[in-house]
């Protein structure tokens, strides 16, 4: 896999998905444009600040709350690239692996605004500002396998 | 060695001599979804283009139904219409249709060692009656409506030991708010809250179904109360087909003990912004807009007994709205036939069909920026009900009706 390079936005601990999409947006006639409601309750106007390949670096239990798929669609249709959080809530992790979201679990100090370069395949990330590194364990080999085919539906599709 | 009540169903369901940590593929009993997470599985199985498992499936539109505008009639059509063009016969309408873990409650698809997995969060409330159930995302629910089954990482389980039994006014609801205060909203990410000891022969079903429904605030995968006599006489007159309980071995290996005496529990609040946030409701002194009582977490029959009683020949404080939402149809008859509805009106509440409405901040009672309540639901997220800058406290049937009449919140005994 590929690194990634992006600039961080940075959210504590605890981030639900009730803050990443609101329920009043869980609309079919939305799904091709969640991006335009996130973080729209804790961070209003959040959707127009976000460039193609920015990082989301957050606190423990990113994604808890609801098994709502809008959550990690919303980041993805948004252009994030990668979520990078102390943990991760369970329903928010396999949505994100299903769909494509690149997640790493990692304890980051980085300031918003920072560059940071991600290497899922070597397990680290680069701060481009103040040079500091950080490590990263790899994924469990059912994990990695999964993320590899392209998610859930493209290992059914081969599996057949 | 022994294996918990999670490690044994994932065995029978996988043909696995599964353990924590282990990833099986398991052969799933049922997959359910909902008007708001099942377009996105419809529109990821529908371009897998094989065929669906339909006895497996079951559709219950509940958030935005009655349908609450055009968008969501829209929604709601989407998912009639995938009903009828894949045949399944497991589709509910509105009318006949409810909060969708209650129905699968009330309808027998939940039952005893069954595995289900359902795309909305609260799935785990199944572990009430001593099923493995737990929420997955809607690509996850589109796959297991083609294949039929799904992989599973095998939870390690925190065991919870209970002794003695509620004072009066106590309930399920207060044990979890305090099991969420203790180990926190990331306290059992992955895991099984497993409950056990002398304890739990004193905790009705309905409250069981409480403390399971509100193991994913603490980050559960699920929350399981063993087989007994209580669980089946609870579904003996609902549950379809066979069922086949599973208990936990002796010998069986847990990640940790908690124990709680259930005597020494109190009436209990959560404060806003996480469910983690739990108060003794007589240390707090909230005014209250509105008081809602209803959700997958305390809209059942025996829910509503207690707040009537409560309710019974008294009036709603002027100015609060309390509103209550029966979690299915069978429960919004037994509310009739036991003349409960009309102890709710006569005391000044609004009393509505079987929705999830306002709990998830959907419509039917939606707060204006500033307003504050106490909700039988589980969640208190920033802007959950409405307004980024409203506030849920939750809490229990007995101190929702309570605070509706007394305007702030309290116990029944303070009234």
């Amino acid at each position: 896999m590929e690194s990634i390079e992006g600039r961080i936005w940075r959210f504590g601990d605890h981030v639900d998905t009730d803050q990443i999409i609101p329920a009043e947006r869980l609309l079919a006639e939305n799904l091709d444009h969640l991006n335009d409601y996130i973080f729209e309750k804790v961070r209003p106007g959040f959707s127009s600040q976000i460039r193609k390949g920015d990082i989301i670096v957050a606190g423990k239990n990113f994604g808890c709350g609801s098994s709502r798929e809008h959550a990690p669609l919303s980041l993805i249709e948004a252009g994030i690239s990668c979520v990078v959080a102390e943990s991760f809530a369970r329903i928010f992790f396999r949505n994100s692996i299903n769909i494509g979201l690149l997640l790493v679990e990692c304890k980051v100090d980085s300031a918003e605004g920072n560059v940071i370069v991600v290497d899922p395949d070597k397990g680290s990330i680069v701060d481009v500002e103040d040079g500091k590194v950080y490590s990263f364990p790899q994924y469990p080999k059912f994990i990695g396998s999964l993320i590899s085919a392209g998610g859930l539906m493209a290992k059914i599709k081969g599996e057949r | 060695m022994g294996k918990t009540i999670s490690e044994k169903i994932l065995s029978n369901k996988s043909g696995e001599d599964a353990y924590a940590g282990q990833i099986v593929e398991a052969e799933v009993d049922y997959v359910m979804v909902n008007d708001v997470t099942g377009p996105i599985a419809f529109r990821e199985f529908e371009k897998l283009d094989m065929p669906a498992k339909t006895d497996k499936m079951v559709l219950i539109p509940d958030h935005y139904v009655p349908n609450k505008d055009v968008a969501s009639a829209e929604q709601a059509k989407l998912m009639r219409e995938f009903a009828c063009r894949h045949n399944v016969g497991n589709y509910f309408e509105v009318g006949r249709s409810g909060v969708c873990h209650q129905m699968m409650i009330d309808e027998g698809f939940a039952a005893p060692g069954r595995l289900i997995v359902g795309a909305d969060s609260h799935t785990c409330t199944y572990g009430g009656i001593g099923a493995f159930s737990t929420g997955i995302g809607s690509t996850e629910a589109a796959s297991v409506f083609a294949t039929g089954h799904l992989w599973f990482k095998v939870p390690e389980t925190i065991k919870i030991e209970l002794t003695g039994s509620f004072k009066r006014y106590v309930g399920g609801k207060d044990l979890i708010i305090q099991i969420i205060t203790d180990i926190g909203v990331d306290g059992a990410t992955y895991k099984t809250l497993e409950f056990t000891g002398p304890g739990v022969a004193n905790v009705s079903v309905p409250d069981r179904l409480t403390v399971a429904n509100m193991a994913i605030e603490a980050g559960g995968k699920a929350g399981i109360f063993p087989y007994d006599d209580l669980t089946r006489e609870y579904i003996k007159d609902t549950v379809k087909g066979r069922y086949e309980p599973v208990h936990a071995d002796a010998d069986a290996v847990y990640s940790d003990v908690l124990r709680y005496d259930l005597s020494e529990l109190e009436s209990m609040v959560a404060f806003p912004h996480l469910p983690e946030n739990g108060r003794k409701v007589r240390d707090c002194d909230v005014r209250v807009d509105q008081a809602y009582l209803g959700s997958c977490t305390n809209g059942r029959i025996e829910d509503m007994r207690i707040a009537a009683e409560i309710v019974r020949g008294k009036k709603v404080a002027p100015w609060v709205r309390f509103i209550v939402v029966p979690a299915s149809p069978r429960v919004f008859n037994a509310m009739l036939d036991e003349g409960i509805t009309k102890i709710f009106t006569e005391a000044g509440a609004f009393v509505s069909g079987p929705t999830c409405g306002a709990c998830l901040g959907g419509y039917m009672g939606i707060l204006a920026e500033g307003e504050k309540a106490v909700s039988s639901t589980n969640r208190n997220f920033v802007g959950r009900m409405g307004h980024k800058d409203s506030e849920v406290y939750l809490a229990g049937p007995a101190v929702v009706a309570a605070s509706a009449i007394a305007g702030k919140i309290v116990t029944p005994e303070e009234l």
